[in-house]
C-alpha cells in the first residue's frame, strides 16, 4: 500500500487530538507541557508532509525555524515550571488560579 | 445656517485709524480691567484693590466728559466704527459704540455715581469680609451698565442687559450667608428674566420684520416708512417694553425691587436707585423711535384699536408710580420707603416716555440718579451711625446728631419732592407734567400731580420721624457722624441736586430727540412758570400740601397716627397690597407642579432609566462575565480551542 497525503494528514491529526487531550485533561503542568510538544509536532508533521506533496520546499523551511524556535521555548517553559515549582511546591494547575479576579 | 465669526482686530485694517469716539471704548474697557485684575490677581490687597477699582471708574468718569464735550454738547455725530461681531444667516451683528447726546449724558450719570459710590464703601464696607469680592461686583455691574448705555444694536445690549441681571444678582446676594439676601437675590433674577423674554422676543420680532438690529440704520428706516413695522409695530413696541419693565420693575414685575434692599446700602444707591433700575427707561428712550411708527395690531388685538404701544406704557407707568407711592407711606423701614419712592419715580419716567416726552424721562432720570443716590448713601449713613437700625420709629432725633447726613438728606428730600425754583428736581417733575399736557392727557396730568404730592407726604414724614424730635431707642440717642469718606460723598451729590436746575440740561435733551422741531423753552429759574404755568403751579401747590399734611401728621409724632385713622387701608398698604402673598398664591402652586413634572422626568426617566439604565447594564453583563473567569487554565484553554473550533466552523 502507497503512504498517500492523508494518511500522513490523520496521524497528524490523532497526534494533535491526542496532545489537546493531555493538555486539557492531565493535571501536572509537565504533563500538559508534553501534550503541547506534540501538538506541535502534528503541525509540523502535517506541513512536512504538504511540502512534499506539493513538491514545495517552503513547509520544510518553515518547519525548521518551528523545531528551533520550540527547541528555544521549551527550555524557557521548564525553567519556568521548575522555577514556580521552587516558589509554590506544586505543578498542579488546580492549585494556581490566582490570575482570576 | 452658516455662522462665521470673524476676527475682530484683523478685520478692522488698514483703513482704522484714531477717532475721538473710541475713548468710548476704553471707558467700557477700564473697569472690566479693574474688576478682572480684582478678581483674579489683588484680591487678597486691599490697598491695590482700591486703586484699581476707584481709579478705573474715576478715569472712566474723566474721560466721559471728554465725549460729553466733543459729541454731546456740540451734537456731533459720530462715525460708527462697528467691528463685525457675528453673522449667522442673514442676522449680522457688530460690536459698535452708539456715542451722541442721549448716551453722553447717561455715561456721565453712572461713571459719576459710581465713583461717589465707590467712594463711599471704602468706609461703608471696611469690615466685611468680602471687600475684594465686593469691589470686583461693583466694577463689573459698572462695566455691564456702561455697556449698555454705549450699544448701538439691540443684540449688543441685550448682552449688556442680561450681564447687569448676573452682576445686580451678585450684589443683591452680597451677603449671601443671609437666607433673605439669598432669596432677594434670586427674586429679583427670575422676575428680571420675565422681562428679558419679552425683550428677547421684540428683537427676534424686530429683525424678523426689518432684517436689522442696528439702532440708526432702523431709525432711518422707520423715518421713511413708518409703516415698515406691519401690524406688528405695536406689539414690538410692547414686547421691547417688556424688557424695560423687568429692569425698571414696572407694574407687575415690580415686586422684585424693594427686596432687593437686602443688599449693602450703596449696591441700593448705585443699582437700585440711580442706574440699573434707569437702564428701562434709557432703553425706551434709546428706541423711541419704535414708538413713534403707526399703529397697528394684528388680527388678535384688533379690539385695541387705535390705542397705541406708547398709551399703554403710560398708563402702566402712572400705575407703578401711584401704586408704589401709596405703599410708600406706610413703610417703616428707611431703606424700603426709599426704595418705593425709586419704584415711583421710575413709574413716573417711564409715564412720560408713555405720554410721548423722551426728554422729560431721561431729565428726571439724570436729576433723580443724583438725588436718589444721595438719599440712599444718606439712609446708609444713619443705618451705619446707628448700628444697623432701619425702623424710622427707632431713630428720632438724628438731625442734631448726624449734621451733614441731616442737611444733605433734607436737600435730597427737596430735590425728590421737587421744591420750587431751587431743585433739580422741580424741573425735571415740571417737564414730565408739562409733556403730559402737551400732548393731551389731562388724566394723566392729575395723576402727575397727585403723586408729586404723595411724594413729598412720605418724604416729609421720613425726615420729621428719623431726624427730628427725641431720640426714640438706645442706638439712635447715641448715634454720631460717619467718617468723612462716607459725608463727602453727599456733599458732593448734594452739590447736583441743587446745581443740574440752573443747567440748560432740560433744553438740551429735547434737542437732542426733537431737534429744531419742536420750538425750544426758555430757559432761567423762573422758565416753567412763564411758558407752562399749569403745570407749574399745580407741581407747586401739591408740594406745599403734601408737606402740610405731613407736618400736621407727624410732627412730635410717637407713633404713626395713620393705622388708626386708616384702619383697614393702611394695613393693605403696610402688606403692600399683598403682591407677594397673591403671587405666591396664583404663581407658585403652577410653578411647583411644573417643577414637581420636571423633577419626576428628571429623577426616573433621565437619571433613572437612561443614566442609571446605561450603568446598570453594563455592571450586570460585567457581573456576568466576570463568573467565566475561573484562574483555571485548562478552563480557559477548552473555551479557547471551543472558540477556534466555532470560527473555523464558521469559516467553513
Amino acid at each position: 500500500m502507497h503512504a498517500t497525503l492523508n494518511h500522513y494528514l490523520v496521524v497528524s491529526v490523532l497526534l494533535f487530538s491526542l496532545g489537546l487531550f493531555g493538555v486539557l485533561a492531565r493535571r501536572n503542568l509537565l504533563v500538559i507541557y508534553m501534550g503541547l510538544e506534540l501538538m506541535l509536532n502534528a503541525a509540523n508533521l502535517a506541513l512536512v508532509a504538504f511540502s512534499r506533496y506539493n513538491a514545495n520546499l517552503n513547509g520544510q523551511v518553515m518547519v525548521f525555524f518551528t523545531i528551533t524556535v520550540a527547541a528555544a521555548e521549551v527550555s524557557v517553559g521548564l525553567a519556568l515550571i521548575v522555577a514556580l515549582y521552587r516558589k509554590r511546591q506544586t505543578a498542579h494547575v488546580e492549585d494556581l488560579t490566582s490570575l482570576k479576579l | 445656517m452658516e455662522l462665521v465669526v470673524t476676527n475682530a482686530v484683523a478685520s478692522v485694517g488698514p483703513a482704522y485709524s484714531s477717532r475721538p469716539e473710541d475713548i468710548g471704548w476704553f471707558i467700557l474697557a477700564l473697569p472690566l480691567f479693574a474688576s478682572l485684575a480684582i478678581a483674579l490677581f489683588l484680591h487678597r490687597n486691599r490697598t491695590l484693590t482700591l486703586f484699581f477699582s476707584v481709579g478705573g471708574v474715576v478715569a472712566a468718569f474723566l474721560l466721559s466728559w471728554v465725549l460729553f464735550f466733543t459729541f454731546g454738547v456740540t451734537g456731533l455725530k459720530a462715525v460708527p466704527s462697528p467691528f463685525p461681531w457675528f453673522h449667522a444667516g442673514g442676522l449680522n451683528v457688530n460690536l459698535g459704540l452708539a456715542v451722541d447726546g442721549l448716551s453722553t449724558v447717561m455715561l456721565l450719570v453712572v461713571t459719576g455715581v459710581s465713583a461717589l459710590v465707590q467712594f463711599y464703601s471704602t468706609a461703608y464696607m471696611r469690615d466685611d469680609r468680602g471687600f475684594a469680592r465686593f469691589f470686583a461686583s461693583l466694577s463689573f455691574f459698572t462695566f455691564s451698565m456702561l455697556g449698555i448705555v454705549l450699544s448701538d444694536n439691540l443684540v449688543m445690549m441685550f448682552v449688556f442687559w442680561e450681564l447687569v441681571g448676573f452682576s445686580s444678582y451678585l450684589l443683591i446676594g452680597f451677603w449671601f450667608e443671609r437666607e433673605a439676601a439669598a432669596d432677594a437675590a434670586k427674586k429679583a433674577f427670575l422676575t428680571n428674566r420675565l422681562g428679558d423674554f419679552g425683550f428677547l422676543l421684540g428683537i427676534i420680532l424686530v429683525w424678523s420684520l426689518t432684517g436689522n438690529v442696528q439702532f440708526d440704520e432702523l431709525a432711518a428706516k422707520l423715518k421713511a416708512d413708518p409703516n415698515a413695522l406691519g401690524v406688528w409695530s405695536s406689539v414690538v413696541g410692547l414686547l421691547i417694553f417688556c424688557g424695560a419693565m423687568g429692569k425698571s420693575a414696572q407694574f407687575p414685575l415690580h415686586v422684585w425691587l424693594p427686596d432687593a434692599m437686602e443688599g449693602p446700602t450703596p449696591v441700593s444707591a448705585l443699582i437700585h436707585a440711580a442706574t440699573m433700575v434707569a437702564a428701562g427707561v434709557y432703553l425706551l428712550c434709546r428706541a423711541f423711535f419704535l414708538f413713534q411708527a403707526t399703529t397697528a395690531w394684528p388680527a388678535a388685538l384688533a379690539f385695541l384699536g387705535s390705542i397705541s404701544a406708547l398709551d399703554i406704557i403710560a398708563v402702566i407707568g402712572g400705575g407703578t408710580a401711584l401704586l408704589a407711592a401709596l405703599i410708600a407711606i406706610q413703610q417703616n423701614d428707611i431703606k424700603r420707603i426709599l426704595a418705593y419712592s425709586t419704584l415711583s419715580q421710575l413709574g413716573y419716567m417711564v409715564m412720560a416716555v408713555g405720554v410721548g416726552g423722551p426728554d422729560a424721562a431721561m431729565y428726571h432720570l439724570t436729576t433723580h440718579a443724583g438725588f436718589k443716590a444721595l438719599l440712599f448713601l444718606g439712609a446708609g449713613s444713619v443705618i451705619h451711625a446707628c448700628h444697623h437700625e432701619q425702623d424710622i420709629w427707632k431713630m428720632g432725633g438724628l438731625g442734631r446728631k448726624l449734621p451733614v447726613t441731616f442737611r444733605t438728606f433734607v436737600i435730597g428730600t427737596a430735590a425728590l419732592a421737587g421744591f420750587p425754583l431751587f431743585t433739580s428736581g422741580f424741573y425735571s417733575k415740571d417737564a414730565i407734567l408739562v409733556a403730559s399736557v402737551r400732548h393731551g392727557h389731562p388724566i394723566l396730568f392729575g395723576l402727575g400731580v397727585l403723586i408729586a404730592s404723595m411724594t413729598t407726604f412720605y418724604m416729609v414724614r421720613l425726615v420729621i420721624v428719623a431726624f427730628l424730635g427725641r431720640s426714640r431707642s438706645s442706638s439712635a440717642e447715641h448715634a454720631h457722624e460717619s467718617p468723612i469718606q462716607m459725608t463727602w460723598p453727599l456733599v458732593v451729590l448734594a452739590i447736583p441736586s441743587i446745581g443740574l436746575a440752573w443747567l440748560p440740561l432740560g433744553q438740551y435733551l429735547t434737542e437732542h430727540f426733537f431737534g429744531s422741531r419742536v420750538a425750544v423753552e426758555e430757559g432761567g429759574l423762573f422758565g416753567p412758570f412763564n411758558h407752562a404755568p399749569l403745570a407749574a403751579t399745580f407741581g407747586t401747590g401739591a408740594i406745599i400740601f403734601g408737606a402740610w399734611a405731613a407736618i400736621a401728621t407727624y410732627w412730635n409724632a410717637e407713633s404713626d397716627p395713620l393705622p388708626r385713622s386708616l384702619a383697614f387701608w393702611s394695613r393693605v398698604l403696610r402688606n403692600r397690597f399683598y403682591f407677594d402673598e397673591i403671587y405666591e398664591a396664583l404663581f407658585i402652586p403652577i410653578q411647583d407642579g411644573l417643577a414637581a413634572v420636571c423633577g419626576w422626568v428628571d429623577r426616573w426617566v433621565m437619571s433613572g432609566l437612561l443614566v442609571r439604565g446605561v450603568h446598570g447594564t453594563t455592571e450586570l453583563a460585567g457581573r456576568a462575565l466576570r463568573m467565566v473567569q475561573t484562574g483555571n487554565l485548562q478552563t480557559y484553554t477548552f473555551l479557547f480551542v471551543g472558540g477556534v473550533a466555532l470560527i473555523i466552523l464558521i469559516a467553513l
